[in-house]
């Protein structure tokens, strides 16, 4: 009955998304308040609808319900809880579910913080958001129903894939999902712009808070991605330009450019055109992330036409929307008229190579991504793109955008004076020269992760060159920087926060280069140097966990001698799937990490060992969550939040509906 | 959820064990295996989904992996060891495809893009220079004008 009342409201979410999409827009063009009204409550009301549905499903899962056909394929009675709960969306129709319930989420939040917002605008907006509703509705009900009924329920189910019975998948895909959806919010924003043609400085404030949202949790999805594959697939790598990846890095790019080219909107009301048109884009990337993966079509393009039922239909959408969208910027956008003007040396002609080398690499990427499947569809030809046309392609692009970072921030809008900005950094700089050379001569080889630890030094203390220029303006007295300080605006802090974050990133990738990896067979009692540290094997012993038996091989680190730590890699055996994962043993010290990957015992009575020492490693993937704090920062900026910049004595009149 | 299906397909390939360079297919020579590791970070497995033969634990990429220790320790150069790969299985099998008629396009489009959108900007900018730069003779008068007028 609860899945029952679960499919039910799905289907009643699909109709009031009708509703939804029709009603209040109709009602923006006639300028009738009462339909447009309609739009924030279907909004609220789809969201609601949304999550019976999902809290259905994932009601069949903890209750382990196997007359449903999607419980029996991924998941197992003894299957820990939070598994039975990551793996409602652990599956294809699952994750379609959570989906369009976090899209419904965005809609119903902008229903409910849009008081700000003009009436006519929101109208649209959610009208927009209501049609991508719709469509991906239509598609889970269609083609990928989590509620379909086994006429004879199995006694148990087939348990969910060992490898992705792992905390990372409770916290990944939602945390990509929002970033990913999030970025429909700004697309809605923007096909509105263009449907009422009003388009401002005052649109890109209403939009900013979403881009930033979607960016803030696209960032830490990817992260958390990465960091989940660096110690579930074994062998240390981080990121493998996957597609799937690339998928999720496309919006990334486009979404960074987005959020700086909306600043200078904001600001300066320039670059209007182009801000509208990296929404559309951000979206769209996100979209055919979601195609890619999927249709199948990545396997392999014959894969997809054997079984092409959602592939179509997701490429329908994609089609529709991406077209849809793109006709009418076509058509409504040469009647936005230019904005401010600035010459070439200034924050808003940084900020515009920022958006050519960010759209470059996305293109980039989306080439490297694609061509192969075109290649193959179009001649049948099969060519691969790996890592190393990634490397070779992206990585020159993001040189010029590291070195142009801190130089932008403190040049000054509409008009900089290129010499003058540069000196500001000059302590950044020989900062960077000296941790470059220290680095080079401690560290040894290779020589290219010494200079691009270097740059990342110059990144993290270039970021804050504007602030201090900013607080240490009128005097060095320590109380007046103090109050300096704190006066500014979080934007800046946010800014500054979230550069720096790059910076952090970049040096740990820089200091990979400086990982130690050693293979070998080891017998109990065997030591092993890895770096400055050395391992010995102590024991080899079976363990028992819930729904699986693990060898486990223990191992003590000492350094210098003394005994600091254990590390315990194993093997796991899932009893349902007959499969074998592998469980990296992980050690954090000071920013670097012990890595350790073992095998079955050999006949022989040895085990196959592979170790690394990473040093700086954790700085990856704490630049990203730097970066993701600096947007959170950001987010809480007065000017965002209240929709006025300076601080004002009398509390801010809210604006009535234009 | 897409980390989750890479890593699943990642799953459905490999074999009993996860394990790609074992310790018995090293090299005793370091700089020969050094160099062994850098041709098969390159080369595909042929059979995975995007992986390295470096990386990947199907029995083929460690059949390729000790061809190319076989060819190294055979004295041939890193380009010969790839030519006589790409002679065996293709093109398909570099995971940098090389520059010819049919990655012109994949080659030639990030440059591409980036002059396009540099000219693009550049002539931008000029344009509104001109819009904006000097003012014209009736202009001149006019601000003239006012200035008398403000200054009487």
């Amino acid at each position: 009955m609860i899945v029952e009342t679960g499919h039910y409201a799905l289907v009643l979410a699909f109709a009031l998304s009708l509703v939804q999409g029709v009603l209040p827009l109709w009602g923006s063009r006639k300028g009738d308040v009462a339909l447009m009204a309609i739009g924030p409550s279907a909004a609220i009301m789809q969201f609601v609808l949304i999550a019976i549905a999902f809290g259905a499903l994932t009601w069949a899962y903890l209750s382990s319900d196997f007359s449903l056909l999607n419980v029996v394929q991924n998941s197992h009675s003894q299957k820990p809880l939070i598994y039975k709960l990551s793996g409602v969306w652990g599956n294809h129709e699952g994750s379609m579910l959570l989906w369009v319930l976090i899209l419904s989420f965005f809609g119903a939040l902008v229903a409910l913080g849009g008081r700000r917002t003009p009436q006519e605008l929101l109208a649209t907006t959610l009208s927009v958001q209501a049609w991508i509703s719709a469509a991906f509705l239509l598609f889970i009900l269609l083609t990928s129903n989590p509620f379909a009924r086994l006429a004879l329920p199995p006694v148990e189910g087939n348990d969910l894939n060992p490898i992705l019975q792992d905390p990372g998948l409770a916290i990944h895909p939602p945390l990509l999902y929002l970033g990913y959806v999030g970025f429909s919010m700004t697309f809605s924003f923007a096909a509105a712009a263009l449907i009422n043609g009003r388009i401002d400085a005052q649109w890109a404030r209403y939009v900013r808070p979403w881009t930033l949202i979607a960016w803030i949790f696209l960032t830490l999805g990817i992260a958390m991605g990465s960091y989940w594959a660096y110690y579930t697939l074994g062998w240390g790598g981080f990121w493998f330009w996957d597609p799937v990846e690339n998928a999720s890095l496309m919006p990334w790019l486009a979404g960074t450019a987005l959020l700086h080219s909306a600043t200078v909107m904001e600001k300066r009301d320039a670059l209007k055109v182009w801000t509208i048109f990296l929404a559309i884009l951000a979206f769209s990337l996100s979209l055919l992330g979601t195609f890619l993966v999927r249709s199948g079509v990545l396997t392999s393009v014959h894969a997809f036409a054997t079984d092409p039922r959602r592939g179509v239909f997701i490429l329908a959408i994609l089609v529709v929307f991406i077209g849809g969208s793109f006709v009418l910027f076509a058509l409504r956008g040469p009647l936005l008229k230019a904005g401010g003007i600035f010459a070439p040396v200034s924050r808003e002609g940084a900020l515009v190579l920022n958006n050519l080398l960010l759209t470059t690499s996305c293109a980039t990427v989306f080439t490297g991504t694609l061509y192969p499947l075109a290649l193959e569809a179009l001649t049948g030809e099969k060519i691969s793109v790996g890592a190393p046309f990634f490397n070779f392609t992206f990585v020159p692009l993001f040189i010029p955008i590291f070195l142009a970072m801190p130089l932008g921030q403190v040049l000054a809008w509409k008009r900089g004076d290129f010499l003058g900005s540069a000196q500001r950094l000059t302590l950044a700089f020989i900062l960077a020269i000296c941790v470059g050379l220290l680095l080079a001569a401690t560290r040894g080889e290779p020589v290219v992760s010494a200079v691009f630890a270097g740059l990342a030094v110059f990144v993290i203390i270039g970021s804050f060159a504007e602030i201090w220029t900013r607080i240490s303006g009128s005097g060095w007295a320590p109380r007046t920087i103090l109050s300096r300080a704190m006066g500014l605006p979080f934007s800046a802090w946010g800014t500054a926060l979230a550069h720096a974050g790059v910076g952090v990133t970049l040096f740990g990738l820089a200091a990979t280069g400086w990982g130690v990896e050693r293979i070998l067979a080891m017998r109990v009692g065997d030591q092993v140097g890895i770096g400055p540290y050395a391992l010995t094997l102590d024991a080899v012993a079976p363990r028992k966990g819930p729904n699986y038996d693990e060898t486990v091989a223990r191992m003590t680190i000492r350094r210098g001698g003394v005994e600091i730590g254990q590390i315990e890699p194993s093997r796991k055996f899932y009893r349902a799937r007959q499969m074998t994962t592998t469980d990296a043993g992980l050690r954090t010290y000071f920013l670097g990490q012990i890595y350790v990957v073992v095998t079955e015992q050999n006949a022989s009575g040895t085990i196959d060992v592979r170790m690394y020492w990473k040093p700086y490693v954790a700085m990856i993937w704490l630049g990203a969550l730097i970066m993701a704090l600096g947007g959170g920062i950001s987010l809480a900026d007065r000017r965002l939040r209240i929709g006025v910049a300076r601080r004002a004595r009398v509390r801010p009149v809210v604006q009535p509906a234009e | 959820m897409l980390r989750a299906l890479f890593a699943s397909i990642l799953l459905l390939m490999a074999t009993g064990n996860v394990f790609a360079v074992e310790p018995s297919e090293l090299l005793a020579d370091q700089k020969l295996e050094a160099r062994a590791r850098a041709i098969s970070a390159g080369l595909r497995c042929l059979v995975c989904q995007n992986q390295s033969i470096d990386d990947s634990s199907a029995p083929l990429a460690k059949d390729l992996r000790v061809i190319v220790r076989e060819r190294l320790v055979a004295g041939d150069s890193d380009d010969a060891i790839r030519d006589y790969l790409v002679a065996r299985y293709g093109e398909f099998i570099l995971l940098k495809p090389p520059l010819n008629a049919g990655t012109i396009l994949l080659w030639g489009t990030p440059p591409a893009i980036l002059l396009i959108g540099a000219l693009a900007l550049l002539l931008r900018t000029r344009r509104r220079q001109a819009d904006h730069g000097e003012l014209s003779e009736e202009e001149s008068r006019k601000l003239a004008a006012i200035l008398e007028e403000n200054r009487g």
